[in-house]
């Protein structure tokens, strides 16, 4: 990993602007952001352990540890909600066995809450694996389980 | 055969992609564009014919015979026909959904450019008055008039000047920074570009929510193909990292600059002291895009319509439960009952409508009774709401307000950035007040008419699935009983009474937006809908 900044810096400059796009590229490259890498992050920045502990612990799309091997993020706003988003949460989490914000034990799935994916007339929907869905019902939910369990 | 379909994220998490390549196994030629805005009718296709684009929608993989022999059963005919559509007013949208977004061609082809070679033909100075005269007011909210704001920058001495785009549109019920930032992204660098030139800047910024992955994508592309175009003006994109508060201007210059995204203390303003302390224009997506148009056409064609003092189109969008949602640009003074009956087509489940919240998680919630008001700045702050990035979000009559109250607290607690006390413990403090106001009420107004599709919203919604289990009634007691049992009273008038009280240091206390806005949903659905609190009726007018 320390090569990856020490690369990654030499590329993109090393001036402290640049630490939220090199927690994306540490964390796509890791998968999470994990503690251990913290204070080489601090050194190839020229900031402080706490100056980027602050920075990771305040955005949520920063992990500390890894995520499922499936991620599922179903979006709790209003617009959902209006369209029946609460129910297909209770119903997410009981058909995946997983609660929201949590990573299933096994490590197959992790369900995270958003807030918005800017879909909001074709609701409830969600980011699986990175891809959109809209207009999730049980038979939607079943085929998530389905990619899931795959 | 030229086919087109639309590439918009909402387009493809309703199956654009593999109707799009069902057309192109068939030999078709495909152009993949932004969406038309209207998501009843998606995926939508669009056929090249002798006399124009012809409409099929939805259509699904297996019907491309029936569509290219113009036999579908869902044949729409020209898109512009459409009612959903004839009655638009496209300044800021009008190549969305039309054009590859992606195509230099396509876009200097439609009139792009027109506007960056108007303005680099004059003078600074004349810029910012021409943006004056169209009376464009900033679009992410809260309704600043965006020349007076690039004035300031123009007249700020410093040497390095900052353009800094805030796309960190994350109000739920608004999508159409993202529609256009994937439907037609050269308008916003156009509009950016535009704006360097106005105040003398050098580079700039458009901070994304990493929740819209494909508008970064689509913008980083764009960047790069129009880097000629736009030089010497270079521009970059920047990813969010899913905080809510880094919409507004102060936290999202903060998290640009590498920190995390708290808000500011105003003064001083972005204006002169933002972006690494140099004077910043930092406006929304949409004004941004309105510009082109403006410089293009002239303020006057701007300033030509719209409403008292909100001048020139909103592009509002309709969501939630609506039957006919989607993006719909139109001159303000259009009422509300007009978008959302007449355009929206009532609710998507056939129930009548009992609440409307413009504006987003900080919107005030609005009873059909309230449908008269017209879409302006002005009249929408008189009623005790915003209309803020123009979202609307649709709600029919099973919807729980406490419950929706209780959601506007417990998102302000998730996304407050900790920097000042009343938005900080404020919003918790809020959360666990309307829950012993849900406890409170009699039994019957906790479930109310079993909602649509058999989808509850049942008053614990934090049920088991979601792991917290801060709801319980163990909680509640914990909480009230802990200290000093015999100095709480929680009967359901003194708790509405604390509700509106810690409302009001809220909304006076807090240091943006975010805390100081919350109370607009709370104290909406406590005035207009005290029956879900379990309050008698005549509590609206107590309000006053």
């Amino acid at each position: 990993m320390d090569e990856f900044i020490e690369g990654w810096t030499a590329q993109h400059g090393a001036t402290r602007d640049q630490l939220l796009p090199l927690l994306h590229a540490v964390q796509e490259e890791a998968g999470h952001i994990d503690d251990a890498i913290v204070p080489v992050i601090a050194k190839a920045l020229n900031l402080s352990r706490a100056d980027v502990h602050g920075v990771v612990t305040f955005y949520h799309d920063f992990r500390r540890t890894p995520q499922g091997r499936h991620v599922v993020k179903l979006c709790r706003a209003e617009s959902c909600q209006a369209r029946g988003g609460a129910a297909i949460e209770a119903a997410a989490a009981q058909r995946l066995g997983v609660a929201m914000g949590q990573t299933r034990g096994d490590g197959a799935v992790s369900l995270e809450p958003v807030y918005c994916l800017g879909l909001c007339a074709i609701g409830p929907n969600a980011l699986v694996n990175g891809r959109p869905v809209a207009r999730i019902d049980g038979a939607a939910l079943e085929r998530i389980a389905a990619e899931v369990a795959a | 055969m030229k086919i087109y379909v639309s590439r918009d994220m909402a387009s493809v998490a309703l199956g654009a992609d593999d109707v799009a390549h069902a057309f192109a196994e068939a030999g078709c030629d495909v152009i993949r564009t932004g969406s038309r805005g209207l998501f009843s009718i998606e995926p939508l296709v669009e056929v090249e014919m002798a006399d124009g684009r012809i409409a099929y929608g939805p259509v699904w993989p297996g019907d491309v015979a029936a569509v290219l022999d113009g036999s579908h059963v869902n044949r729409l005919g020209r898109i512009d026909a459409l009612p959903f559509f004839a009655g638009q007013q496209r300044f800021t949208f009008a190549r969305c959904g039309v054009i590859d977004p992606v195509c230099l061609e396509d876009y200097a082809a439609t009139g792009g450019w027109k506007g960056l070679n108007a303005a680099r033909a004059l003078a600074p100075q004349a810029v910012v008055d021409v943006v004056k005269a169209s009376g464009l007011r900033g679009r992410g909210g809260a309704g600043f008039p965006t020349g007076i704001k690039w004035q300031t920058v123009l007249d700020a001495p410093a040497g390095d000047k900052f353009i800094v785009c805030n796309a960190d549109e994350g109000d739920s019920g608004t999508f159409a920074d993202r529609m256009l930032m994937e439907g037609d992204p050269y308008c916003l660098i156009e509009g950016m570009a535009i704006a360097a030139h106005a105040v003398g800047a050098h580079h700039g910024y458009i901070y994304i929510r990493s929740e819209y992955p494909f508008a970064i994508y689509t913008m980083r592309l764009a960047i790069e193909r129009a880097a000629q175009r736009i030089a010497p003006f270079t521009l970059e994109v920047r990813e969010g990292a899913g905080a809510y508060v880094c919409g507004e201007e102060t936290a999202l210059l903060d998290s640009i600059e590498g920190k995390r995204g708290q808000v500011r203390a105003k003064p001083p303003l972005p204006a002169l002291k933002g972006l690494f302390g140099q004077p910043t224009v930092i406006n929304n997506v949409l004004s941004l895009a309105a510009v082109p148009f403006i410089l293009a056409e002239g303020a006057e064609a701007y300033a030509g319509v719209g409403f008292g003092r909100s001048r020139g189109t909103m592009p509002v969008q309709l969501a939630g439960n609506v039957r006919h949602g989607g993006l719909y640009e139109i001159g303000f003074g259009i009422t509300l009952g007009e978008l959302v009956n007449d355009i929206g087509g009532g609710t998507a489940s056939g129930r009548p409508v009992r609440a409307v919240q413009v504006g987003g998680p900080l919107g005030a919630y609005f009873p059909p009774s309230m449908f008269h008001l017209p879409f302006d700045y002005e009249a929408f702050a008189a009623a005790g709401g915003l209309i803020g990035h123009a979202g609307i979000t649709v709600f029919d009559d099973s919807v729980d307000m406490a419950h929706m109250a209780r959601f506007a607290m417990e998102f302000c607690a998730v996304e407050s950035c900790g920097k000042c006390t009343p938005c900080r413990i404020g919003s918790t403090r809020g959360v666990e007040i309307v829950d012993r106001i849900m406890a409170a009420r009699p039994s019957s107004q906790s479930v109310r008419a079993e909602p649509v599709e058999a989808l509850s919203f049942s008053s614990r919604k934090e049920g088991p699935s979601t792991g917290s289990g801060r709801t319980g009634e163990g909680y509640i007691d914990k909480a009230l009983y802990s200290r000093s049992p015999s100095r709480i009273d929680t009967s359901l008038d003194a708790q509405s009474d604390l509700l509106r009280d810690l409302c009001d240091t809220m909304k006076y206390g807090s240091l943006c937006a975010l805390g100081g806005f919350t109370p607009y949903p709370v104290l909406s659905a406590l005035d207009y809908f005290p029956e879900d609190f379990g309050l008698a009726k005549s509590v609206q007018e107590a309000a006053e």
